[in-house]
């Protein structure tokens, strides 16, 4: 107990930053139209591919003769590369679609 | 130096993301907000590679590594997403949403073995500067459980979007949940509560290993095992937990676990001190919880019975409420005509529509109505096919123009003066019980309100209720009529008979 409290003392920084992300989360797609709610989620889902930073973070640190380390670090930052490049694409194809769309009729 | 350069990359990334997910909002400048988000995120990325310096290791190793993963991950990605069909979105956002979950579970697993090696290591005369806090247990486990059951259950989601995997429902199904659920956080508790912190404190309590080295740390074989107890549970309850919810609730929890990769990678935000995948993570968790409530709201469900799939039990036991009476068929040049020579035609898509892959038949007949002056738009529920905003979507990739989609409170004005509501596979959305019949499932859900419209023409492939399970009274209605089959093959005949006339 204690030293989760010391945990808690420790990184209350990003404790603050959890809690603003919170809020502005909610805040920043509050009066998102329902036509973006799937180009949205699919954006979203790009940006928690940030998690690729950790992947790249704990490969780096393993030892090159740690091969249990190193395959599954190789196989998360695929992953994660995954996740990044193939949401942010997808997100892009969809978009593109609804820029064509507005300028046709104007 | 190079750590605050990174750190400045760091503040460029979160920065973009807070900017892009603000510009996703807005129709016109949502494309310059998903590019911005992108760059941010390559700059945190290439940054992490480059100028990342940790405690001990003065920069990362293995690059080699790292760079033939990114680039096998990125070829990959861009292929699988430029080759996927627009009907098949929400299948490839879930799959890349397991992906990431996927990452975030694996994170855990590396870390924790880095650190039990970093024990052993410690006997052999390596300076040990790591400290592992309880905190850090926590958060590691945290990381692994939430990656995994947003892995696991967006598999689920995944094979169950493209028809793999059927719904799975038994009796006991929740309870079962239920106690695998109290297991899992059980477990994970236990983890936390016996796996030894590697702090200054503890440093005097030298134990020794058998291999005949020794170590601060006490993170030996039994900790290992429980800690893989806990990724099977976690694993078991993803795949459990999505198992039972029909496949058309599939948006509402691919949504919901996009929430879930997000907090598992704000995770690894907190045990890597790393800003930006705390921002990243927490502001994807947030909005991705928000969304979620909102497709709830949209379709009169409460997120607690989604998770516990209620729902789909509800629909196996109670779907007999049966309203009776007669339909009528129309036969398809009759249905030709009423079309042909309407004024105004709303045409109403849903998830049959989706299904039959039918949205550029649809445009097409959109036109050659438009042809003979018939005014003709397009009204959308919020949650109109396989996800909220997807049948724009689709309706926009079939070059449908942005101004005919009128959505549903103008769609509601409009009905008074339409002539002909074209129905092609949409039925709870359009179902008058959810105003009506205080009794329903779906009561209290908005809905199109079609029957103030003069005629309405209903495709469906059969009577068959939708997916809420319940009767739909507007299909007995005299002003009802319908027109059985598949949403394509319908749309291509009745667009022959058009042009007949």
């Amino acid at each position: 107990m204690h030293s989760i409290l010391t945990f808690f003392n420790d990184h209350i920084q990003m404790i603050y930053i959890v809690i603003l992300s919170i809020f502005l989360g909610i805040e920043v797609i509050g009066r998102v139209p329902s036509v973006l709610h799937t180009p949205l989620m699919s954006g979203a889902n790009a940006i928690h591919g940030v998690v690729i930073i950790g992947a790249i973070i704990v490969t780096g640190k393993a030892q090159s003769d740690n091969y249990f380390a190193l395959i599954l670090g190789f196989l998360a930052v695929v992953l994660g590369t995954l996740n990044v490049v193939g949401g942010f694409v997808v997100t892009d194809r969809m978009l593109e679609m609804f820029k064509s769309k507005k300028k046709s009729p104007k | 130096m190079n750590i605050s350069v990174l750190t400045l990359c760091y503040l460029v990334g979160s920065i973009t993301f807070i900017i892009g997910l603000k510009m996703l909002s807005h129709p016109e400048r949502a494309r310059r907000g998903n590019l911005i988000a992108a760059f941010g995120m390559s700059v945190a990325i290439l940054g992490t590679i480059f100028l990342y310096e940790d405690n001990d290791v003065h920069f990362l190793g293995n690059k080699g590594v790292i760079f033939t993963a990114l680039v096998i991950g990125g070829i990959i990605g861009v292929f699988a997403a430029k080759k996927i069909k627009m009907t098949a979105m929400p299948e490839m956002v879930s799959l890349f949403n397991g992906m990431g979950g996927a990452c975030a579970m694996l994170i855990s697993i590396i870390e924790f073995n880095y650190q039990k090696s970093m024990a052993f290591n410690l006997g052999t005369g390596n300076v040990f500067t790591e400290v592992v806090s309880k905190g850090e247990i926590l958060v590691i486990i945290l990381g692994l459980i939430i990656g995994a059951v947003s892995f696991a259950g967006s598999m689920i989601a995944w094979g169950k979007l493209n028809g793999v995997i059927k719904d799975k429902i038994f009796k006991g199904q929740r309870i079962l949940n239920f106690i695998i659920l109290l297991l899992l956080v059980g477990t994970a508790s236990v983890f936390v509560y016996v796996t030894p912190a590697t702090s200054a404190e503890l440093n005097n309590t030298v134990m020794p290993f058998t291999d005949g080295t020794y170590g601060t740390t006490a993170i030996v074989a039994v900790h290992l095992y429980i800690f893989y107890g806990v990724l099977a549970l976690a694993l078991l309850y993803g795949v459990m937990f999505v198992l039972p919810i029909g496949g058309a609730d599939m948006p509402v929890v691919i949504s919901l676990l996009n929430s879930f990769t997000g907090v598992a990678a704000a995770c690894g935000g907190f045990l890597y001190n790393n800003q930006v995948m705390l921002t990243g993570g927490i502001l994807v968790g947030a909005a991705g919880t928000l969304l979620t409530i909102l497709m709830c709201k949209a379709m009169n469900r409460s997120l607690g019975s989604v998770l516990i799939g209620s729902f789909g039990a509800k629909a196996v036991s109670g779907p007999s409420k049966t309203t009776g009476g007669h339909y009528k068929e129309i036969s398809l040049s009759d249905a030709a005509m009423l079309l042909g020579y309407a004024n105004k035609v709303m045409i109403v898509p849903g998830y049959g529509l989706a299904v039959a892959q039918a949205q550029h038949t649809c445009h097409d007949l959109e036109k050659v109505l438009i042809e003979k002056g018939v005014d003709v738009k397009y009204a959308i529920h919020p949650v109109a096919g396989r996800m909220p905003g997807h049948m724009n979507v689709l309706l926009a990739e079939a070059d449908v123009s942005y101004e005919k989609l009128l959505e549903m409170d103008t769609a509601n004005d409009e009905f008074r003066t339409t002539d002909v509501v074209l129905i092609l596979g949409a039925n709870d959305v359009v179902n008058p019980a959810a105003k009506n019949d205080p009794g329903s499932p779906i009561y209290g859900m908005p809905i199109l309100e079609v029957e103030l419209a003069k005629t309405v023409i209903v495709n469906k492939r059969s009577m068959k209720p939708g997916y809420a399970g319940i009767e739909n009274a507007l299909f007995y209605q005299p002003k009802t009529s319908m027109l059985f089959g598949d949403a394509k093959k319908v749309l291509e005949n009745l667009l022959a008979e058009i042009k007949n006339i």
